[in-house]
């Protein structure tokens, strides 16, 4: 499925390239991309090595089992897969609070700790188990009470009242979030019978 | 307030971790060491999607496509203006957060297009990103039905921004 969109994305790309006489714009877009893609990554690194060392030290207090006890009956009904109060609850709900905040510097981190759990409950295999799968669901509906760079913009801009679209994000963000874990739901029913 | 968010988790795990006699600085620089694996898994997916992204954009096929697919929209209810956002968005953060800027430029950060653009942006994520980063982290090669559930979701994020606007604005 991944494979696909990449070719599609590539192969489209080229056609119209050739198409439409963009094909020197595709190729500096191309190197920049490698560019800009590394220097994404480095900028992502500091964040990651240190969140995951603060998340690690909140485990080893207890931390991140103490969260999991606590979301356990609210996640449990999301997750049925996942054993009764495993820690990796603890990770999940720490990575949906995080993304409510805005802090999506820190979400990231503790999110990708979470799919490596996942992945070590589904006994290492390389296919996504359904727990992995409404995870990235929830990630990618991306449930936010302070979209902060769309803020950001608006107050650069001059709005007279940027926080007015905070109420109606939430609204469609919550409302996208329901409706993805239904359809997760109808896909992991058709994958199970 | 958000200024406090970070430092007072930092704070408390390390007053708890100290509390519960564990050896911070040692799981500190071991999880550190952990999430450097989990980048080096990573970096490999960002290079190779956002290669693939770029062309996509870059040759116009995107802003093409959202055109053909602007009058389909329209009877919604939905500007011609917003389509090429929404068209990007699943697919790179950066590129709709300049679209953004750009739409609040010409319409005025108070219009009904601006306002729309961006609850549009603040209620979903890129979804292609987050999939190849959070997929790529663990290494999972088959992804089951993930990339259609993220852009049905992407969609329906969409509609109920339209919804949002017109009703809760």
């Amino acid at each position: 499925m991944v494979s696909a969109a990449f070719a599609v994305l590539m192969l489209t790309g080229f056609l119209f390239a050739a198409l439409n006489g963009t094909m020197a714009e595709v190729n500096q877009a191309l190197f920049e991309s490698m560019e800009q893609s590394i220097e994404l990554a480095i900028s992502l690194a500091g964040i990651l090595l240190f969140w995951t060392g603060v998340m690690k030290t909140a485990e080893s207090a207890g931390l991140v089992k103490s969260v999991a006890n606590a979301v356990q009956p609210l996640l449990g009904r999301l997750f049925p897969d996942i054993p009764d109060k495993h820690p990796v609850f603890g990770y999940i709900a720490s990575n949906m609070a995080a993304n409510f905040f805005g802090l999506g510097n820190a979400a990231t981190p503790i999110g990708l700790k979470a799919m490596r759990e996942l992945k070590k409950l589904n006994g290492n295999q390389d296919e996504a188990s359904r727990s992995m799968i409404t995870f990235l669901a929830l990630n990618t509906a991306a449930i936010t009470l302070i979209p902060t760079s769309v803020l950001a913009i608006s107050m650069k801009h001059g709005a007279s009242n940027p926080t007015d679209i905070v109420v109606p994000a939430l609204f469609a963000t919550v409302m996208s979030s329901v409706f993805a874990i239904m359809i997760d739901r109808f896909y992991a029913g058709r994958r199970s019978r | 307030m958000a200024v406090w968010l970070m430092p007072a988790i930092i704070a408390a795990v390390i007053g708890i971790g100290l509390y519960k006699k564990v050896n911070i600085y040692e799981t500190l620089t071991d999880g550190a060491k952990e999430g450097l694996s989990t980048w080096v898994a990573i970096v490999p997916h960002l290079v190779v999607m956002m290669a693939a992204v770029a062309v996509f954009r870059a040759s116009g096929a995107a802003g093409e496509m959202a055109a053909w697919l602007a009058p389909f929209l329209a009877p919604f209810g939905i500007p011609a203006d917003v389509v090429p956002l929404a068209f990007i968005r699943p697919i790179s953060g950066s590129a709709t957060l300049s679209m953004l800027d750009q739409l609040m430029q010409e319409h005025g950060a108070d219009s009904f297009i601006a306002k729309l653009a961006a609850i549009m942006q603040g209620s979903t994520d890129t979804t292609l990103y987050v999939l190849a980063v959070y997929f790529g982290a663990a290494g999972i090669k088959k992804t089951g039905d993930a990339l259609k559930i993220g852009l049905l979701a992407d969609a329906a994020a969409f509609f109920f921004s339209m919804v949002a606007a017109v009703w809760l604005l």
